[in-house]
Protein backbone atom coordinates (compact mmCIF):
# COMPACT_ATOMS: atom_id res chain seq x y z
CA UNK A 1 0.00 0.00 0.00
CA UNK A 2 1.33 3.32 -0.86
CA UNK A 3 -0.64 6.25 -3.25
CA UNK A 4 -3.13 3.97 -3.08
CA UNK A 5 -3.32 3.52 0.73
CA UNK A 6 -6.45 6.37 0.52
CA UNK A 7 -8.39 3.65 -0.39
CA UNK A 8 -7.86 1.41 2.21
CA UNK A 9 -11.47 1.52 3.92
CA UNK A 10 -12.78 0.21 0.48
CA UNK A 11 -10.35 -2.78 -0.05
CA UNK A 12 -11.12 -3.76 3.56
CA UNK A 13 -14.49 -3.96 3.05
CA UNK A 14 -14.14 -5.54 -0.54
CA UNK A 15 -11.23 -8.22 0.92
CA UNK A 16 -13.96 -9.19 3.31
CA UNK A 17 -16.44 -10.34 0.43
CA UNK A 18 -13.74 -12.18 -1.21
CA UNK A 19 -13.38 -13.79 1.92
CA UNK A 20 -16.68 -15.20 1.88
CA UNK A 21 -15.75 -16.53 -1.55
CA UNK A 22 -17.89 -13.69 -3.60
CA UNK A 23 -16.91 -11.06 -6.09
CA UNK A 24 -19.72 -9.65 -7.15
CA UNK A 25 -17.78 -6.77 -9.15
CA UNK A 26 -16.27 -8.96 -10.74
CA UNK A 27 -18.51 -11.78 -11.91
CA UNK A 28 -16.97 -13.66 -14.83
CA UNK A 29 -18.81 -15.65 -17.43
CA UNK A 30 -17.29 -18.29 -19.63
CA UNK A 31 -19.52 -17.52 -22.26
CA UNK A 32 -22.54 -15.60 -22.71
CA UNK A 33 -24.70 -17.48 -24.84
CA UNK A 34 -28.49 -15.13 -25.43
CA UNK A 35 -29.68 -12.35 -23.85
CA UNK A 36 -30.63 -14.70 -21.15
CA UNK A 37 -28.31 -17.51 -20.32
CA UNK A 38 -25.05 -17.63 -19.87
CA UNK A 39 -22.35 -20.11 -18.43
CA UNK A 40 -21.04 -19.68 -15.19
CA UNK A 41 -18.40 -21.85 -13.94
CA UNK A 42 -19.40 -24.47 -16.05
CA UNK A 43 -23.00 -24.18 -14.70
CA UNK A 44 -26.01 -22.58 -17.27
CA UNK A 45 -27.04 -19.67 -15.28
CA UNK A 46 -30.16 -17.47 -16.05
CA UNK A 47 -28.98 -13.47 -16.45
CA UNK A 48 -31.89 -11.30 -14.79
CA UNK A 49 -29.22 -8.77 -14.46
CA UNK A 50 -27.89 -7.08 -16.97
CA UNK A 51 -30.18 -4.33 -18.11
CA UNK A 52 -30.78 -5.95 -21.71
CA UNK A 53 -34.54 -4.81 -21.70
CA UNK A 54 -35.73 -5.54 -24.91
CA UNK A 55 -32.93 -8.48 -25.76
CA UNK A 56 -31.51 -7.25 -28.47
CA UNK A 57 -28.23 -8.40 -27.88
CA UNK A 58 -28.28 -11.71 -30.41
CA UNK A 59 -30.82 -10.38 -32.43
CA UNK A 60 -29.86 -11.94 -36.10
CA UNK A 61 -30.38 -8.67 -38.26
CA UNK A 62 -28.64 -6.49 -35.55
CA UNK A 63 -25.83 -8.35 -35.91
CA UNK A 64 -25.63 -9.22 -39.41
CA UNK A 65 -25.72 -4.90 -39.78
CA UNK A 66 -22.59 -4.99 -37.57
CA UNK A 67 -21.09 -7.62 -39.54
CA UNK A 68 -21.64 -5.70 -42.80
CA UNK A 69 -20.26 -2.82 -41.52
CA UNK A 70 -17.34 -3.89 -40.05
CA UNK A 71 -16.15 -5.82 -43.29
CA UNK A 72 -17.03 -2.86 -45.11
CA UNK A 73 -15.78 -0.18 -43.04
CA UNK A 74 -13.31 -1.89 -40.79
CA UNK A 75 -13.38 -2.87 -36.84
CA UNK A 76 -12.83 1.05 -35.64
CA UNK A 77 -12.53 4.34 -36.13
CA UNK A 78 -9.15 5.33 -34.12
CA UNK A 79 -10.03 8.56 -33.01
CA UNK A 80 -12.23 11.06 -32.55
CA UNK A 81 -14.68 12.72 -35.01
CA UNK A 82 -13.06 16.26 -34.49
CA UNK A 83 -9.86 14.57 -35.42
CA UNK A 84 -10.75 11.41 -37.49
CA UNK A 85 -14.02 12.80 -39.02
CA UNK A 86 -17.93 11.92 -39.17
CA UNK A 87 -18.49 8.63 -40.86
CA UNK A 88 -21.87 8.11 -42.94
CA UNK A 89 -23.01 5.81 -39.44
CA UNK A 90 -22.71 8.61 -36.97
CA UNK A 91 -24.66 10.95 -39.41
CA UNK A 92 -27.14 8.35 -40.55
CA UNK A 93 -27.68 7.35 -36.09
CA UNK A 94 -27.77 11.20 -35.47
CA UNK A 95 -30.63 11.85 -37.94
CA UNK A 96 -32.44 8.64 -36.84
CA UNK A 97 -32.55 9.61 -32.66
CA UNK A 98 -33.35 13.38 -33.87
CA UNK A 99 -36.33 11.76 -36.13
CA UNK A 100 -37.16 9.41 -33.06
CA UNK A 101 -37.70 12.08 -30.51
CA UNK A 102 -39.11 14.72 -32.94
CA UNK A 103 -36.30 16.83 -32.43
CA UNK A 104 -33.86 19.28 -34.45
CA UNK A 105 -30.64 18.07 -32.73
CA UNK A 106 -28.78 14.89 -32.06
CA UNK A 107 -25.42 14.00 -30.95
CA UNK A 108 -23.98 10.93 -30.02
CA UNK A 109 -21.07 10.18 -27.62
CA UNK A 110 -19.01 7.08 -27.03
CA UNK A 111 -21.15 5.99 -23.38
CA UNK A 112 -23.74 6.64 -21.74
CA UNK A 113 -21.17 7.77 -19.00
CA UNK A 114 -19.61 10.45 -21.44
CA UNK A 115 -22.98 11.13 -22.80
CA UNK A 116 -23.95 12.84 -19.48
CA UNK A 117 -20.39 14.53 -18.83
CA UNK A 118 -20.69 15.85 -21.89
CA UNK A 119 -23.72 17.52 -22.28
CA UNK A 120 -23.61 18.42 -18.53
CA UNK A 121 -20.54 20.19 -18.57
CA UNK A 122 -21.22 22.07 -21.57
CA UNK A 123 -24.48 22.86 -20.20
CA UNK A 124 -24.13 24.80 -17.07
CA UNK A 125 -20.46 26.29 -16.18
CA UNK A 126 -19.24 28.50 -13.45
CA UNK A 127 -22.10 30.57 -12.07
CA UNK A 128 -25.01 28.47 -13.72
CA UNK A 129 -26.74 26.28 -11.03
CA UNK A 130 -27.29 22.41 -11.43
CA UNK A 131 -30.08 20.87 -9.11
CA UNK A 132 -29.87 17.20 -9.23
CA UNK A 133 -32.36 14.50 -7.94
CA UNK A 134 -29.65 12.98 -4.64
CA UNK A 135 -30.29 9.57 -6.37
CA UNK A 136 -28.44 10.55 -9.69
CA UNK A 137 -26.37 8.31 -11.06
CA UNK A 138 -22.67 8.20 -10.75
CA UNK A 139 -22.35 9.82 -14.24
CA UNK A 140 -24.04 12.65 -13.38
CA UNK A 141 -22.70 13.22 -10.40
CA UNK A 142 -19.90 13.37 -11.97
CA UNK A 143 -20.17 15.00 -14.92
CA UNK A 144 -21.61 17.63 -12.38
CA UNK A 145 -17.83 18.65 -11.23
CA UNK A 146 -17.10 19.37 -14.77
CA UNK A 147 -17.95 22.62 -15.67
CA UNK A 148 -17.84 24.54 -12.67
CA UNK A 149 -21.57 24.91 -11.73
CA UNK A 150 -22.96 25.35 -8.24
CA UNK A 151 -24.44 21.90 -7.29
CA UNK A 152 -27.83 21.53 -5.32
CA UNK A 153 -28.83 17.98 -4.57
CA UNK A 154 -32.70 17.69 -3.95
CA UNK A 155 -34.59 14.59 -2.47
CA UNK A 156 -35.42 11.93 -4.28
CA UNK A 157 -38.52 12.79 -6.60
CA UNK A 158 -39.08 15.28 -3.99
CA UNK A 159 -40.89 18.07 -6.15
CA UNK A 160 -41.33 19.92 -3.44
CA UNK A 161 -37.68 19.48 -2.38
CA UNK A 162 -36.79 20.94 -5.41
CA UNK A 163 -38.94 23.72 -5.25
CA UNK A 164 -37.85 25.25 -2.26
CA UNK A 165 -34.57 24.59 -3.02
CA UNK A 166 -35.38 26.65 -6.44
CA UNK A 167 -36.64 29.17 -4.24
CA UNK A 168 -33.39 29.78 -2.03
CA UNK A 169 -31.73 30.56 -5.51
CA UNK A 170 -33.96 33.36 -6.06
CA UNK A 171 -32.46 36.63 -7.07
CA UNK A 172 -29.23 34.91 -8.07
CA UNK A 173 -27.97 35.12 -11.86
CA UNK A 174 -26.68 31.95 -13.60
CA UNK A 175 -29.10 29.61 -15.05
CA UNK A 176 -31.13 26.72 -13.65
CA UNK A 177 -30.60 23.33 -15.01
CA UNK A 178 -32.79 20.51 -13.26
CA UNK A 179 -31.64 17.06 -13.50
CA UNK A 180 -33.38 13.64 -13.22
CA UNK A 181 -34.21 10.20 -14.52
CA UNK A 182 -36.43 8.26 -16.54
CA UNK A 183 -36.50 5.31 -14.71
CA UNK A 184 -34.05 5.29 -11.51
CA UNK A 185 -31.23 2.41 -11.87
CA UNK A 186 -31.25 0.74 -8.60
CA UNK A 187 -34.98 0.84 -7.13
CA UNK A 188 -36.60 0.85 -10.84
CA UNK A 189 -39.22 3.64 -9.53
CA UNK A 190 -40.15 6.57 -12.40
CA UNK A 191 -39.51 10.61 -11.75
CA UNK A 192 -42.95 12.94 -10.95
CA UNK A 193 -41.97 14.21 -14.54
CA UNK A 194 -45.76 16.34 -14.45
CA UNK A 195 -44.66 18.29 -11.77
CA UNK A 196 -41.28 18.70 -12.25
CA UNK A 197 -41.98 19.97 -15.77
CA UNK A 198 -44.44 22.28 -13.64
CA UNK A 199 -41.88 23.54 -11.29
CA UNK A 200 -39.61 23.95 -14.82
CA UNK A 201 -42.12 26.23 -16.18
CA UNK A 202 -42.79 27.94 -13.05
CA UNK A 203 -39.34 28.99 -12.28
CA UNK A 204 -38.15 29.09 -15.94
CA UNK A 205 -35.13 26.47 -15.47
CA UNK A 206 -33.86 23.79 -17.96
CA UNK A 207 -34.61 20.34 -17.63
CA UNK A 208 -32.87 17.28 -18.34
CA UNK A 209 -34.22 14.08 -18.81
CA UNK A 210 -31.86 10.97 -18.35
CA UNK A 211 -33.76 8.20 -19.94
CA UNK A 212 -31.24 5.18 -20.04
CA UNK A 213 -33.42 2.70 -18.49
CA UNK A 214 -36.68 4.39 -19.87
CA UNK A 215 -35.60 4.73 -23.68
CA UNK A 216 -37.71 1.76 -25.48
CA UNK A 217 -39.38 0.66 -22.19
CA UNK A 218 -41.55 3.28 -21.49
CA UNK A 219 -43.93 5.44 -23.52
CA UNK A 220 -46.33 4.92 -26.71
CA UNK A 221 -43.61 4.56 -28.77
CA UNK A 222 -40.83 3.66 -26.74
CA UNK A 223 -39.44 7.72 -26.03
CA UNK A 224 -39.78 7.33 -22.82
CA UNK A 225 -41.08 8.56 -19.21
CA UNK A 226 -41.34 12.35 -21.17
CA UNK A 227 -43.62 10.60 -23.64
CA UNK A 228 -45.63 8.18 -20.92
CA UNK A 229 -45.87 11.96 -18.86
CA UNK A 230 -47.10 13.46 -21.52
CA UNK A 231 -44.36 16.20 -21.10
CA UNK A 232 -42.23 16.01 -24.08
CA UNK A 233 -42.33 19.72 -25.06
CA UNK A 234 -40.85 21.00 -21.17
CA UNK A 235 -37.88 18.50 -21.81
CA UNK A 236 -35.19 20.46 -23.05
CA UNK A 237 -32.58 17.80 -23.17
CA UNK A 238 -32.83 14.47 -23.24
CA UNK A 239 -30.04 11.97 -22.59
CA UNK A 240 -29.98 8.33 -23.53
CA UNK A 241 -27.76 5.21 -23.75
CA UNK A 242 -27.32 2.60 -26.52
CA UNK A 243 -25.98 0.11 -23.91
CA UNK A 244 -29.32 -1.40 -22.84
CA UNK A 245 -32.42 -1.54 -24.40
CA UNK A 246 -30.09 -0.68 -27.65
CA UNK A 247 -27.71 -3.58 -27.31
CA UNK A 248 -24.89 -2.55 -27.70
CA UNK A 249 -22.78 0.73 -26.48
CA UNK A 250 -22.68 4.58 -26.48
CA UNK A 251 -24.63 7.48 -26.12
CA UNK A 252 -26.79 10.74 -26.96
CA UNK A 253 -28.35 13.64 -26.46
CA UNK A 254 -31.07 14.81 -28.36
CA UNK A 255 -32.47 18.94 -28.02
CA UNK A 256 -34.35 21.71 -30.09
CA UNK A 257 -32.04 24.15 -28.38
CA UNK A 258 -30.92 26.35 -31.30
CA UNK A 259 -27.23 26.75 -30.16
CA UNK A 260 -27.19 22.80 -29.78
CA UNK A 261 -24.63 22.04 -32.29
CA UNK A 262 -21.70 24.11 -30.49
CA UNK A 263 -21.67 21.20 -27.93
CA UNK A 264 -19.48 19.51 -30.85
CA UNK A 265 -16.28 22.07 -30.48
CA UNK A 266 -16.81 22.46 -26.36
CA UNK A 267 -17.99 19.28 -25.17
CA UNK A 268 -14.98 17.79 -23.99
CA UNK A 269 -15.70 14.16 -23.25
CA UNK A 270 -18.13 14.44 -26.73
CA UNK A 271 -14.36 15.71 -28.78
CA UNK A 272 -10.98 14.02 -27.07
CA UNK A 273 -12.20 10.67 -27.44
CA UNK A 274 -12.52 8.29 -29.94
CA UNK A 275 -15.93 7.68 -31.94
CA UNK A 276 -17.99 4.35 -32.02
CA UNK A 277 -17.29 2.10 -34.50
CA UNK A 278 -18.89 1.45 -37.84
CA UNK A 279 -20.04 -2.26 -36.45
CA UNK A 280 -21.60 -0.41 -33.19
CA UNK A 281 -23.25 2.37 -35.18
CA UNK A 282 -25.00 0.02 -37.89
CA UNK A 283 -26.52 -2.41 -34.78
CA UNK A 284 -27.68 0.71 -33.05
CA UNK A 285 -29.13 1.91 -35.81
CA UNK A 286 -31.00 -1.68 -36.23
CA UNK A 287 -32.07 -2.09 -33.24
CA UNK A 288 -33.79 1.84 -33.29
CA UNK A 289 -35.58 1.07 -35.69
CA UNK A 290 -37.01 -1.99 -34.51
CA UNK A 291 -37.89 -0.60 -31.08
CA UNK A 292 -40.15 1.45 -33.68
CA UNK A 293 -41.16 -1.00 -36.17
CA UNK A 294 -42.07 -3.61 -32.85
CA UNK A 295 -44.14 -2.19 -30.24
CA UNK A 296 -44.43 -5.70 -29.04
CA UNK A 297 -41.03 -6.20 -27.43
CA UNK A 298 -42.10 -3.32 -24.69
CA UNK A 299 -45.51 -5.21 -24.29
CA UNK A 300 -44.06 -8.44 -23.63
CA UNK A 301 -41.06 -6.79 -21.41
CA UNK A 302 -43.84 -5.12 -19.28
CA UNK A 303 -45.73 -8.45 -19.20
CA UNK A 304 -42.56 -10.43 -18.26
CA UNK A 305 -41.83 -7.56 -15.31
CA UNK A 306 -45.23 -7.94 -13.74
CA UNK A 307 -44.94 -11.44 -13.61
CA UNK A 308 -41.26 -10.99 -11.76
CA UNK A 309 -42.69 -8.19 -9.65
CA UNK A 310 -45.86 -9.95 -8.58
CA UNK A 311 -44.79 -13.19 -8.17
CA UNK A 312 -41.72 -11.61 -5.36
CA UNK A 313 -44.14 -9.37 -3.67
CA UNK A 314 -46.73 -12.91 -3.51
CA UNK A 315 -43.93 -14.22 -1.69
CA UNK A 316 -43.64 -11.56 0.80
CA UNK A 317 -40.23 -9.62 -1.14
CA UNK A 318 -40.10 -6.38 -0.11
CA UNK A 319 -39.55 -4.85 -3.47
CA UNK A 320 -39.73 -0.93 -5.40
CA UNK A 321 -42.86 1.02 -5.21
CA UNK A 322 -43.62 -0.11 -9.17
CA UNK A 323 -43.54 -2.75 -11.64
CA UNK A 324 -41.29 -1.84 -14.02
CA UNK A 325 -38.45 -4.00 -16.00
CA UNK A 326 -35.59 -3.04 -12.68
CA UNK A 327 -37.04 -4.54 -9.82
CA UNK A 328 -35.00 -5.03 -7.12
CA UNK A 329 -35.78 -6.88 -3.90
CA UNK A 330 -34.62 -5.37 -0.36
CA UNK A 331 -32.50 -7.08 1.72
CA UNK A 332 -32.16 -6.26 5.95
CA UNK A 333 -28.19 -6.17 6.27
CA UNK A 334 -25.50 -6.41 4.23
CA UNK A 335 -24.39 -9.73 5.67
CA UNK A 336 -27.73 -11.23 4.76
CA UNK A 337 -27.65 -9.52 1.13
CA UNK A 338 -23.97 -10.94 0.66
CA UNK A 339 -25.20 -14.67 1.41
CA UNK A 340 -28.49 -14.23 -0.54
CA UNK A 341 -26.82 -13.06 -3.88
CA UNK A 342 -24.30 -15.85 -3.49
CA UNK A 343 -26.96 -18.42 -3.00
CA UNK A 344 -28.49 -17.40 -6.16
CA UNK A 345 -25.90 -17.48 -8.03
CA UNK A 346 -25.17 -21.01 -6.71
CA UNK A 347 -28.64 -22.22 -8.13
CA UNK A 348 -27.97 -20.43 -11.13
CA UNK A 349 -29.38 -16.92 -11.09
CA UNK A 350 -26.89 -13.82 -12.03
CA UNK A 351 -28.48 -10.46 -10.81
CA UNK A 352 -27.24 -7.72 -8.93
CA UNK A 353 -25.77 -7.26 -5.57
CA UNK A 354 -26.33 -3.55 -4.64
CA UNK A 355 -24.46 -1.87 -1.54
CA UNK A 356 -23.94 1.49 -0.31
CA UNK A 357 -22.86 4.22 -1.65
CA UNK A 358 -24.32 2.66 -5.26
CA UNK A 359 -27.22 2.42 -3.62
CA UNK A 360 -29.31 5.29 -1.80
CA UNK A 361 -28.12 5.47 2.07
CA UNK A 362 -28.91 2.58 3.97
CA UNK A 363 -30.33 0.44 1.26
CA UNK A 364 -29.01 -2.76 0.66
CA UNK A 365 -30.71 -4.39 -3.11
CA UNK A 366 -30.49 -7.48 -4.65
CA UNK A 367 -31.42 -5.55 -8.33
CA UNK A 368 -33.10 -7.66 -11.34
CA UNK A 369 -33.49 -6.63 -14.55
CA UNK A 370 -36.00 -8.31 -16.42
CA UNK A 371 -36.09 -8.64 -20.65
CA UNK A 372 -38.40 -9.10 -23.20
CA UNK A 373 -36.17 -11.85 -24.02
CA UNK A 374 -36.88 -14.22 -20.85
CA UNK A 375 -39.26 -16.90 -21.16
CA UNK A 376 -42.52 -17.75 -18.83
CA UNK A 377 -40.51 -20.63 -17.94
CA UNK A 378 -37.10 -18.49 -16.92
CA UNK A 379 -38.97 -15.77 -14.63
CA UNK A 380 -40.66 -18.86 -13.20
CA UNK A 381 -37.28 -20.72 -12.74
CA UNK A 382 -35.89 -17.23 -11.12
CA UNK A 383 -39.23 -17.22 -8.90
CA UNK A 384 -38.56 -20.44 -7.84
CA UNK A 385 -34.73 -20.05 -6.81
CA UNK A 386 -35.77 -16.96 -4.83
CA UNK A 387 -38.49 -18.61 -2.63
CA UNK A 388 -36.21 -21.86 -2.37
CA UNK A 389 -33.12 -19.55 -0.95
CA UNK A 390 -35.93 -17.35 0.76
CA UNK A 391 -37.08 -19.94 2.40
CA UNK A 392 -33.50 -21.36 3.29
CA UNK A 393 -33.10 -18.01 4.81
CA UNK A 394 -35.80 -17.35 6.72
CA UNK A 395 -37.39 -14.81 4.63
CA UNK A 396 -40.35 -16.84 3.95
CA UNK A 397 -41.51 -17.95 7.45
CA UNK A 398 -44.61 -16.86 9.00
CA UNK A 399 -43.15 -13.09 9.54
CA UNK A 400 -43.27 -11.87 5.81
CA UNK A 401 -42.04 -8.54 6.70
CA UNK A 402 -38.88 -9.77 7.57
CA UNK A 403 -37.93 -9.40 4.08
CA UNK A 404 -35.96 -5.85 5.50
CA UNK A 405 -36.09 -2.00 5.05
CA UNK A 406 -38.70 -0.25 3.24
CA UNK A 407 -37.72 1.03 -0.07
CA UNK B 1 -8.95 27.82 -0.34
CA UNK B 2 -9.76 24.98 2.39
CA UNK B 3 -6.75 25.31 4.03
CA UNK B 4 -7.31 29.15 4.55
CA UNK B 5 -10.41 28.03 6.17
CA UNK B 6 -8.96 25.71 8.86
CA UNK B 7 -6.04 28.31 9.56
CA UNK B 8 -8.48 31.32 10.36
CA UNK B 9 -10.13 28.62 12.65
CA UNK B 10 -7.54 27.31 14.63
CA UNK B 11 -5.29 30.32 14.84
CA UNK B 12 -8.50 32.88 15.05
CA UNK B 13 -11.23 30.71 17.13
CA UNK B 14 -14.29 30.19 15.94
CA UNK B 15 -16.51 33.77 15.13
CA UNK B 16 -18.94 35.05 17.90
CA UNK B 17 -21.80 33.19 16.04
CA UNK B 18 -20.03 30.09 15.71
CA UNK B 19 -20.79 28.08 19.05
CA UNK B 20 -24.77 28.41 18.52
CA UNK B 21 -24.22 26.94 15.13
CA UNK B 22 -22.29 24.91 17.11
CA UNK B 23 -24.70 23.70 19.47
CA UNK B 24 -27.55 23.55 16.42
CA UNK B 25 -25.18 21.49 14.31
CA UNK B 26 -24.83 18.81 17.39
CA UNK B 27 -28.40 18.78 17.93
CA UNK B 28 -28.65 17.86 14.02
CA UNK B 29 -26.20 15.63 13.85
CA UNK B 30 -27.76 13.79 17.05
CA UNK B 31 -31.00 13.69 15.38
CA UNK B 32 -29.75 12.10 12.00
CA UNK B 33 -27.40 9.44 13.93
CA UNK B 34 -30.17 8.63 16.55
CA UNK B 35 -27.75 9.22 19.48
CA UNK B 36 -26.45 11.97 21.63
CA UNK B 37 -22.57 12.89 20.02
CA UNK B 38 -19.94 15.26 21.62
CA UNK B 39 -18.28 17.51 18.67
CA UNK B 40 -15.58 20.42 18.53
CA UNK B 41 -14.16 22.06 15.80
CA UNK B 42 -11.71 19.51 15.21
CA UNK B 43 -14.23 16.94 15.44
CA UNK B 44 -13.76 14.94 11.91
CA UNK B 45 -17.28 14.04 10.46
CA UNK B 46 -16.14 10.81 8.64
CA UNK B 47 -13.85 9.82 10.78
CA UNK B 48 -14.48 10.30 14.36
CA UNK B 49 -18.81 10.22 13.40
CA UNK B 50 -18.61 7.23 11.01
CA UNK B 51 -20.68 8.93 8.41
CA UNK B 52 -19.70 8.35 4.50
CA UNK B 53 -19.34 10.65 2.06
CA UNK B 54 -23.39 9.56 1.28
CA UNK B 55 -24.18 10.08 4.93
CA UNK B 56 -22.73 13.37 5.23
CA UNK B 57 -24.67 14.64 1.91
CA UNK B 58 -28.06 13.20 3.31
CA UNK B 59 -26.70 15.16 6.65
CA UNK B 60 -25.96 18.33 4.89
CA UNK B 61 -29.83 18.37 3.90
CA UNK B 62 -30.94 18.80 6.72
CA UNK B 63 -28.81 21.63 7.72
CA UNK B 64 -29.60 23.25 4.99
CA UNK B 65 -33.62 22.82 5.78
CA UNK B 66 -33.01 24.11 9.18
CA UNK B 67 -30.88 27.08 7.97
CA UNK B 68 -33.19 27.48 4.96
CA UNK B 69 -29.73 27.60 2.86
CA UNK B 70 -28.36 26.21 -0.24
CA UNK B 71 -24.66 24.74 0.52
CA UNK B 72 -23.51 23.39 -2.79
CA UNK B 73 -21.84 20.08 -3.43
CA UNK B 74 -18.18 21.37 -4.17
CA UNK B 75 -18.72 23.54 -0.51
CA UNK B 76 -19.48 19.96 0.79
CA UNK B 77 -16.73 17.86 -0.58
CA UNK B 78 -14.15 20.96 1.08
CA UNK B 79 -15.70 19.93 4.82
CA UNK B 80 -14.04 17.14 6.83
CA UNK B 81 -14.71 18.77 10.37
CA UNK B 82 -16.91 20.34 12.18
CA UNK B 83 -15.27 23.26 11.66
CA UNK B 84 -15.79 23.17 8.17
CA UNK B 85 -18.87 22.32 8.40
CA UNK B 86 -19.76 25.64 10.51
CA UNK B 87 -17.82 27.90 8.25
CA UNK B 88 -19.87 26.52 5.13
CA UNK B 89 -22.97 27.43 6.69
CA UNK B 90 -21.93 30.61 8.26
CA UNK B 91 -20.82 31.76 4.11
CA UNK B 92 -24.11 29.83 2.83
CA UNK B 93 -26.37 32.62 5.61
CA UNK B 94 -24.24 35.27 4.19
CA UNK B 95 -25.07 34.25 0.63
CA UNK B 96 -21.17 33.57 -0.21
Amino acid sequence: MSILAKHAHYKAAYDALKDRGVDPANVRFDHVLSPTEGVLNGRRTILLGTNNYLGLTFDPECIERAVEATRSQGTGTTGSRVANGTYEGHAKLEQALADFYGRRHAMVFSTGYQANLGVLSALVGRGDHLLLDADSHASIYDGSRLGGAEVIRFRHNSPEDLHKRLKRLAGSPGERLIVVEGIYSMIGDTAPLREIAAIKRETGAYLLVDEAHSLGVLGATGRGLAEAAGVEADIDFIVGTFSKSLGSVGGFCVSDNADFEILRVVSRPYMFTASLPPGIIASTLEALAKIRAEPRLRTVLMRNAHRLYDGLNAMGFQTGPEANPIVAVAMPDEETAVTFWKMLLDAGLYLNLAVPPATPTNVRLLRTSVSAAHTDDQIDTALAIFADVGRQLGFLSADRRRAGAVI
Amino acid sequence: MRDNHKLVLVDGGLSDSAPSIQDEVAAIFAEVLGRPVQINGNTDIVEDLGMDSLAVMNFVMAIEDHYDISIPLDRITQVQTVADLIHAVSEARRGG
